[in-house]
């Protein structure tokens, strides 16, 4: 029985195929479960190591010296139970040449290592894919959630946003990246209004080169459409 | 004030049905983010003191949400049965408290709660849950029936459906495949097949359909699929002649909320009447799932009612299921801890939450089902969804949602599994949707208990599923 399932275990990180005694899996399976548990709530606090994030993006060819930036939640216990503070900025940002096509923000959100592993990658592979854009320098937010990048465009009248974000850690990936696209946005801007790509983590995740393709089809959409959101499908323009 | 009260010397005033809802409700960290919940135990206490002596008739008087901003106010004012209310419109809250509790427990119970079920508005269904026990809202919820059907039958007396949720972090068909075929030798995936996609785009959605239906035609399995993206794509795949069983959409409670998700009830009437148009189902015509949670309209900013005042967002929730009602769904089920700790801060929170969904779901005639999780940053963990599923299959819960090994390696949270779902049947003498039994017993996967029968995957004539 074993060989059957693990020949499927190549297609899915999923806990399938579990043993059963009684009702209940092995004991062995039990403790796996309790052990990725305690990893996953301890991902939740691990903070975001800003000056190596710097450093990576720094080797970007093109890309402007990121800006760091702070929201209103001072800590990650506030920052969990306070979600308008996480959305907000805690100091007024400093000033950047007005009216970018595209403000990319690096929010740590619920996982700091998935933007640490993952954001530069995503952005490697995305510059070449918008050529003609006119890029802000990158923000990189510690304690944020998503809707900060709606202040920080509308601070600097960018056109869209895109705020890569460190996802929930689940019991298998403490990693996982989503990437959030905003046409015009602006504080209160609802999220239907947002495109998402969720689950950037390769090996079990999106690769980045595949996220930053999906991303870049999303930004030509955005700019036909000028809207992005529940108007705009993926896959939907290209065929027009 | 029009409503205090007064206790140990000291007055309790509060400025509005709306403030009083806030304050009577049990605590939980959503409110408290809002700036609705008592600010005290002594308080909430008075609250609810007041709240027992509100009159039903209230609620029609006086809307949570204004009735000119909001289509959902207007949808449950327009829509409120006056016959199925009267023999209750004397009552105050907490004489519907009482009333609910000695009929849950009389003869003909079940369908009393039903004649009842029109008659309620979900504002009148969340105030009477503020005065109740989780043993209360067991009892009651206990007695309703809500019975659908599309491929399968739902809701019936000793019965526990389960939705197989076999998602994947990037929808690979061999690695939903693998999922599924692990839940339905785990006897799961009566109620619906359903995968909430990574990507929103619409070809990997109709590829998702199209394995799902191949694997339901091939064995002929007794149940329906779906895929959880937006309305609109549902709407334009059934246009595109996809196999569609279901329509999905999330919902909340307010026209505010909604909005956040994209949604109005004209898009959701649209895609009800694509849906059946179709006529896929077999032994029912109900085709709608929704998912709702309290804290949706908090998080959207859309939480607010009558007087700019924050409501509380389990009376929020309640309008949800008065949305949902309307729109004759085959199923409903709260995502309860899904939505983080700013919302329902611990187990204690969760569990409190998911037995009032269920019981004002059940209340208002919605076939209620609860996802019974939690995310990592929340204070819970599985003996708290072991606590919540035990007493919610006591509840007569219609269905659960079941991943392998309580992980949803997409989503990033902890469900029920496949085997938590044997371990509900098994100590409640549950039993699977009739169609769906029938059908596990061809498969040879029925035990002579009841229960499902331990095989050698590669020997089943599933196998070749994958």
């Amino acid at each position: 029985m074993s060989d059957f399932w693990a020949a499927l275990r190549a297609h899915t990180p999923a806990r399938i195929g579990q043993q059963r005694f009684g009702e209940a899996p092995g004991t062995r399976e039990r403790l796996e479960f309790v052990t990725a548990h305690a990893a996953a709530r301890d991902a939740v606090h691990e903070p975001l190591d800003v000056s190596a994030l710097v450093a990576d993006l720094a080797s970007i060819p093109g890309l402007a010296a990121p800006v760091v930036v702070a929201s209103a939640a001072p800590d990650r216990a506030t920052y969990l139970t306070r979600p308008d503070l996480g959305r907000r900025l805690r100091d007024p940002l400093p000033s950047a040449e007005p009216g970018a096509d595209l403000v990319v923000v690096l929010a740590d959100g619920l996982s700091a290592t998935a933007v640490q592993r993952h954001a530069h990658g995503v952005l490697r592979a995305l510059r070449p894919l918008l050529p003609g854009t006119r890029w802000a320098p990158p923000v990189i937010a510690t304690q944020a959630r998503v809707a900060l990048g709606d202040h920080v465009a509308a601070a600097w009248r960018a056109r869209m946003a895109l705020v890569l974000v460190g996802e929930r850690p689940g019991l298998t990936t403490a990693d996982s990246l989503g990437a959030y696209l905003t046409w015009a946005p602006h504080p209160g801007t609802p999220d239907s209004a947002r495109n998402c790509v969720s689950n950037i983590h390769p090996p079990h995740g999106l690769d980045h080169e595949t996220a930053a393709r999906t991303i870049a089809s999303l930004v030509h959409g955005a700019r036909q459409l000028r809207a992005t959101g529940i108007a705009l499908k993926e896959g939907r323009l290209e065929l027009g | 004030m029009r409503y205090t009260h007064r206790a140990r010397g000291r007055t309790y005033a509060f400025s509005s049905l709306v403030e009083v809802l806030g304050r009577a409700s049990p605590l939980r960290s959503g409110d408290v983010l809002a700036g609705s919940a008592a600010e005290s135990g002594a308080e909430r206490a008075a609250a609810q003191w007041v709240l027992a002596d509100v009159p039903l008739t209230t609620f029609l008087e006086e809307p949570v949400v204004p009735y000119e901003d909001d289509e959902v106010t207007r949808l449950i004012l327009d829509g409120h049965d006056a016959l199925a209310f009267a023999p209750l419109r004397h009552l105050t809250v907490g004489g519907l408290r009482e009333w609910l509790l000695a009929t849950a427990a009389g003869p003909g119970a079940a369908a009393a709660l039903a004649a009842a079920a029109p008659g309620l508005t979900p504002e009148m269904g969340a105030a009477v849950s503020k005065l109740m026990r989780n043993q209360e809202l067991i009892a009651v919820g206990a007695a309703t029936e809500v019975v659908t059907g599309f491929r399968s039958t739902i809701g019936l007396a000793g019965r526990l459906a389960t939705r197989l949720q076999p998602n994947h972090p990037t929808d690979d068909p061999a690695g939903v495949a693998a999922a599924v075929l692990d839940g339905l030798l785990l006897g799961c995936g009566d109620a619906v097949i359903g995968i909430n996609p990574a990507s929103d785009n619409p070809e990997t959605v109709a590829r998702l359909l199209r394995l799902l239906d191949e694997v339901r035609r091939r064995y002929e399995i007794p149940t329906q699929s779906c895929v959880l993206t937006h309305v609109t794509t549902t709407i334009d795949l059934i246009a595109a002649g996809e196999p569609v069983d279901l329509v999905f959409q999330s919902i909340a409670g307010t026209q505010a909320a909604n909005a956040g998700f994209g949604v109005d009830l004209a898009v959701l009437a649209e895609g009800r009447d694509a849906a059946l148009s179709l006529g896929r189902g077999e032994v029912g015509e109900q085709v709608m799932y929704f998912e709702t949670g309290q804290g949706s309209a908090l998080s959207a900013g859309a939480h607010h009612g009558t007087g700019g005042l924050p409501v509380d967002q389990q009376t929020l929730e309640a309008r949800a299921y008065a949305v949902a009602r309307a729109f004759d769904p085959f199923l409903v089920n709260t995502v309860v801890g899904f939505i983080g700790p700013e919302y329902l801060y611990d187990g204690k929170q969760i569990i409190r939450a998911g037995l009032e969904d269920h019981f004002c779901g059940k209340l208002l005639g919605v076939p209620m089902g609860v996802d019974v999780c939690y995310t990592n940053h929340a204070e819970a963990d599985s003996d708290d969804t072991d606590t919540l599923l035990t007493l919610l299959t006591a509840a007569g819960c219609s269905f659960i949602i079941a991943v392998p090994g309580s992980d949803d390696v997409m989503l990033g949270y902890q469900s029920t599994s496949f085997h938590d779902a044997l371990y509900a049947r098994r100590i409640s003498g549950k039993r699977p949707a009739p169609e769906f039994e029938a059908w596990l017993d061809r498969v040879g996967l029925l035990a002579d208990d009841g229960g499902i029968r331990p095989v050698d995957p590669a020997l089943s004539v599933l196998r070749e599923l994958v």
